[in-house]
């Protein structure tokens, strides 16, 4: 019993971090169709965002809130990998739709740039250009469409970029004179430390479980159940699934198809900022943590089936209990006395590395039968 | 027109002046006779740089140090030591391209460089071929021998094996069960190799070993098989890499596999350096290997340290990797003064022998081109550093080592013509 749940806890805390990590790609590459090799990067930017975070709730004002910084960096998250996603899709992707080539390439150089711009700029810099980012596209939507309308709009725009631009450089030079950590550029990996009250284990039923690993859990399954609500309740929701349905027909019903993309690429692109909160509580955070996660967020999509959630997270579940049976030998603790060449080959598999090699190897043999993954979807792509 | 002819020539008056002084290093004290020029070629973008970078740092600084002192002494004539630096960009082929480049197109008659047993092993043809001589500076797994390779790191026996030695028989888990945890690339299978040869010659036990592929960061598997393998307790011998170190060491953690309930882990890889980046709130207790530490409370070390902080600043840390880079590059002054010429054969015909008082202790290059180094075991302590616990005297080099099957009784030699790469014993 202690065994089965052992296992079975494992194996959700494996899968959950797949999880979380493909379910922006689920919708990004699921949903629209646009293979965005850069999502690995916009996970990075989330955890980046964690550790700037916990360095500034470490500042005198902040301090008596340490222990909540992690519940704040998971908002700051979305919102910065959301935003720096919407200024892709606004400027790369956008030009690319129904170019899986191009578009591959494309976002593939845009995770050699992000990878980069880690490395050679300050952190404090890359916060104040973000801000500006953030307030720069956000500004001009926030004024009535009166004022909008009584202006010419394009002197709006203009200034509300400059005044995005100014704010940037006045919080990038305020977090590098109060944070000095994060005024220099290093790439050096840098690392989360959980608050306290995250640390060490719990016991539930006599079995210890690490409080990070739960913790994972949790942002997995609100991050799950919030965007099926959202998919499934809301208004945009609705559109976003008509739009992948059929995107003409939407475009004729007056459904504005560039706006349903920008909001479905910012909400894949925030959830992988989530990702990117979830992993850095795992380990250490540099420019190549999200490039470690990226095949296994395209695996989990294609055996889920292509524009599936529930396919997804029935996928990663499984790819992570597969990988706790077979990589930790949990078959010959269940069966002690099975026969012997059985349980070398058991053995032989027993190991991270050669586990990789089976999952991947059954995955193979899976889609040989099944080339759409586990639930095919019926619509049609951005594409057709 | 006129105008601005003058100002492009005035650029490129302005980006030789930039070239000349980006890639002359040194000082700027006393007169010299003449330049050489030395290559130094480690990864300055990609992984590795965030290794690589410190040693380029270690070797300007030793560099300098030389320059100030008065440069090399050859013939009588007195020479700047000046640098050519090449990116390696932690990519192999680009390692022996860059070395092809600086021994045929700039003439260096040294290259200090390499980290990763990949980047030598790619390196490693291109010296050979040419005759040219290389200078590599991080511990590894040994089984090589190459005439034109000189290796200041450790061998497995000036690290690895005091080190099971101590846990076996000294540590709080003495005569406890082992596991071996590492990076799945050649060098902790190579010492995993070595340590189970040797552990079963103690009469222990290693009750599991798993490899994490490179890049992957997912550790669950390894701890419920080092809880299930170990379940009261033992000790871990860790070979992983950079930054899976960090995964492992918060998740065991969080696991509940620490010191205070009887798991002690032993490090290969991991230095001050590493120690800062994993935070030594998660590796208090457990226990590491070096030849040199920066706890050593000696002139020599001291010093060594204290140039490092004031050249490149009060927050960085020397550690073992460092000061190999530093031994080599006046190990290479002294040998090229003692043959008096620059030429390749000579200067390693004087370098077997060389002795310097390095931060360590007493280094000296042994036939086999590798060092006789002082092996310490330290535990990490809650400021970042090593608490030295155990020193043991000086260890020669075994170039093949004498635990794994496959090079038992086998030597190296260079200064005996009918010895050379791998002779019997």
């Amino acid at each position: 019993m202690e065994l089965l749940l052992d296992s079975l806890f494992n194996g959700v805390a494996i899968g959950s971090v797949l999880l979380v990590a493909a379910l922006g790609l689920a919708i990004v590459f699921g949903l629209m169709g646009v293979i965005n090799l850069a999502h690995g990067e916009l996970m990075m930017l989330g955890a980046y965002t964690t550790y700037v975070t916990q360095l500034i709730f470490k500042l005198p004002i902040l301090k008596p809130f340490y222990n909540s910084y992690i519940i704040v960096s998971i908002f700051l998250a979305f919102i910065v990998s959301g935003v720096v996603g919407i200024l892709l899709e606004k400027t790369i992707i956008r030009k690319l739709y129904g170019s899986p080539l191009e578009t591959l390439l494309a976002t593939w150089g845009v995770s050699l740039i992000l990878q980069q711009f880690v490395r050679s700029v300050p952190l404090a810099y890359g916060t104040g250009l973000v801000i500006s980012l953030i307030i720069g596209l956000f500004l001009p939507t926030t004024f009535p469409s009166k004022i909008k309308e009584s202006i010419n709009f394009k002197y709006f725009k203009f200034s509300s970029w400059i005044f995005a631009a100014l704010s940037g450089v006045l919080t990038g030079s305020v977090i590098s004179s109060s944070v000095s950590k994060l005024s220099r550029a290093s790439a050096r990996n840098v690392d989360v430390t959980a608050p306290s009250w995250m640390r060490g284990q719990v016991e539930i039923i006599g079995t210890a479980f690490p409080k990070t690993r739960l913790m994972i859990i949790v942002i997995t399954l609100i991050s799950v159940v919030a965007i099926t609500l959202f998919l499934n309740q809301s208004a945009w929701g609705m559109r976003i699934r008509a739009v992948t349905q059929n995107r003409q027909m939407s475009d004729c019903l007056g459904i504005s198809t560039e706006k349903v993309d920008i909001i479905t690429f910012g909400i894949g692109s925030g959830l992988a900022g989530v990702a990117g909160v979830a992993v850095s509580l795992l380990g250490s955070v540099g420019p190549n943590v999200g490039g470690n996660y990226i095949v296994g967020c395209f695996m989990v999509v294609v055996l889920g089936g292509v524009g599936n959630l529930l396919g997804t997270v029935l996928a990663s579940f499984g790819i992570g209990i597969m990988t706790d049976l077979i990589g930790a030998g949990r078959l010959l603790s269940i069966w002690p006395d099975m026969p012997l060449p059985l349980s070398n080959t058991i053995n032989f598999f027993a190991t991270t590395s050669m586990a990789r090699v089976m999952i991947f190897a059954l995955i193979v043999i899976f889609l040989q039968f099944k080339p759409t993954g586990l639930f095919p979807q019926k619509g049609r792509m951005v594409e057709n | 027109m006129r105008i601005s002819r003058r100002i492009l020539a005035g650029l490129a008056t302005a980006s030789l002046a930039v070239t000349a002084t980006s890639c002359g290093g040194g000082g700027t004290s006393g007169s010299f006779d003449d330049t050489v020029t030395v290559g130094i070629l480690h990864s300055l973008s990609g992984t590795m740089a965030i290794s690589e970078s410190t040693l380029v740092d270690t070797e300007k600084m030793a560099i300098e140090e030389i320059n100030a002192a008065g440069g090399v002494t050859v013939g009588g004539k007195s020479y700047k030591i000046e640098y050519i630096v090449e990116d390696g960009a932690s990519d192999w082929p680009t390692f022996a391209e860059k070395s092809k480049k600086l021994i045929d197109q700039d003439g260096v008659p040294v290259v200090f460089g390499g980290w990763t047993s990949a980047s030598r092993k790619a390196m490693l043809p291109v010296y050979e071929s040419k005759d040219a001589f290389l200078y590599y500076p991080i511990q590894y797994e040994a089984q090589e021998c190459s005439n034109n390779i000189f290796y200041t790191g450790a061998t497995p026996n000036q690290q690895s094996e005091p080190a099971t030695d101590f846990m076996y028989k000294r540590s709080p888990a003495a005569g406890g069960d082992f596991f071996l945890v590492g990076s799945d690339y050649v060098f902790p299978r190579t010492s995993n190799t070595i340590t189970k040869a040797q552990v079963k010659q103690l009469g222990g036990n290693v009750v599991g070993e798993d490899y994490l592929p490179l890049g992957n960061t997912e550790v669950a598997p390894i701890i419920s098989k080092i809880k299930k393998a170990l379940p009261d307790g033992g000790i871990i011998i860790n070979t992983l890499n950079g930054d899976q170190n960090v995964a492992f060491f918060k998740q065991i953690q969080d696991a509940g596999i620490t010191p205070s309930s009887g798991y002690y882990v032993m490090n290969y890889s991991i230095a001050e350096e590493e120690i800062s980046t994993i935070g030594p709130e998660f590796l208090e207790g457990h226990y590491g290997a070096w030849n040199y530490m920066m706890s050593i409370d000696t002139p020599a070390s001291k010093k060594f340290a204290a140039s490092f902080k004031k050249r490149w600043g009060a927050d960085r840390v020397v550690a073992d990797p460092q000061e190999s880079a530093y031994n080599m590059v006046y190990l290479w002054k002294q040998a090229v003064e003692d043959a008096g010429t620059f030429d390749d054969n000579a200067v390693r015909e004087a370098l077997v022998g060389q002795t310097f008082d390095a931060p360590q202790g007493p280094v000296e290059v042994m036939p086999n081109h590798h060092l006789s180094q002082t092996v310490r075991i330290g535990e990490i302590n809650a400021e970042g550093g090593f608490t030295i616990l155990e020193e043991t005297g000086v260890v020669l080099p075994q170039a093949w080592n004498q635990k794994h099957p496959s090079s038992k009784g086998f030597a190296c030699d260079w200064t005996d013509p009918s010895k050379g790469e791998k002779y019997k014993l």
